[in-house]
């Protein structure tokens, strides 16, 4: 029988497979954009989860609520990427120092 | 037995494309690998009865962020190979830091199966004869409806945002003015003229 174990540890593999992502695409920020979506499907996953077996509603209303700031996230975030290309014709996440921070 | 089944299935899917996601040498597989890892989560979350939350999944992400993402991958003309040359060099640290984060998961899950969290306390029941979305509805229009208003603010901010952003007035074309259009009368475009005959026409 499939448990709210299973389900954790799906989610918990899915969170550091996109850690994962971050650090080994260092240099590509489409794949690191892509990574952070795995991230918050993972959460998504868990807190749907713990909804469904621990029969409260609560937490599939704040899945709802994180699947919002992913799409506001990404939108936001591929927009920045296209003018950063359209200025410096590159995305290599190690030559963005225009600020010297 | 079948949802057993079905639920391993999905689970070894959705790893499996997650670490394809992450893989792939081009851009365009990693997003691709990205939606069936979208598609298999929300596999899962019908097997858990969310299914609201799947199908918003199909469709939020499926329908709009991966498109978004493969959108902006081929337009962007990047050279990617030269993007993924440090991989071999950021993989020891990566795996360190995965299996570090690994770890905590797994105390913790230990931590709460122990009993040292306590979830008893409900906030929103789920009603026992009433479908998922109704639920959901329900909870999200009556006790939730400023917070979920002020997610369409967000998403209204971020669809503003990503508009001004990428927006460039472009010089050297000659766009229709219709103000100025509008203005315009005819005694400013018109000039009559008493034209003698065989004399030359005066522009």
């Amino acid at each position: 029988m499939i448990g709210l174990q299973h389900y954790v540890t799906v989610s918990a593999i899915l969170f550091v497979l996109g850690v994962l992502g971050i650090f080994l695409n260092r240099k590509n920020v489409i794949i690191i954009l892509m990574a952070i979506e795995l991230i918050l499907l993972s959460v998504n996953i868990n807190l749907v989860a713990f909804s469904a077996f621990l029969h409260d509603l609560v937490g599939q209303v704040f899945a709802m609520f994180v699947l919002t700031v992913a799409a506001g996230e990404a939108a936001i975030g591929l927009a920045i990427l296209v003018i950063y290309f359209r200025g410096r014709g590159t995305i290599a996440v190690d030559d963005i120092n225009r600020m010297k921070g | 037995m079948i949802q057993t089944i079905a639920f391993y299935l999905f689970a070894t899917l959705l790893i499996a494309s997650g670490a394809l996601t992450i893989l792939a040498r081009n851009p365009v597989h990693s997003v691709l690998w990205l939606i069936l890892a979208f598609f298999n989560a929300a596999g899962l979350m019908v097997l858990v009865g969310a299914e609201f939350i799947a199908m918003l999944l199909v469709i939020v992400y499926v329908g709009a962020v991966a498109v978004l993402f493969l959108f902006v991958v081929m337009m962007l003309d990047i050279d990617f190979a030269e993007l993924r040359a440090g991989l071999a060099r950021y993989l020891p640290f990566g795996m360190v830091l995965a299996l570090v984060l690994l770890c905590e998961m797994v105390f913790a899950v230990g931590a709460w199966r122990a009993g040292g969290v306590d979830l008893g306390h409900r906030l929103g029941a789920t009603p026992a004869d009433v479908p998922n979305i109704e639920a959901i509805g329900t909870l999200l229009y009556t006790r939730y409806l400023y917070i979920f208003e002020g997610a369409g603010l967000v998403l209204l901010v971020a669809m503003i945002g990503a508009i001004v952003l990428t927006h460039r007035a472009r010089s050297g074309v000659r766009p229709q003015n219709v103000a100025a259009q509008n203005r315009r009368r005819p005694e400013d475009a018109i000039r009559k003229v008493n034209q003698p005959v065989g004399q030359g026409v005066e522009l």
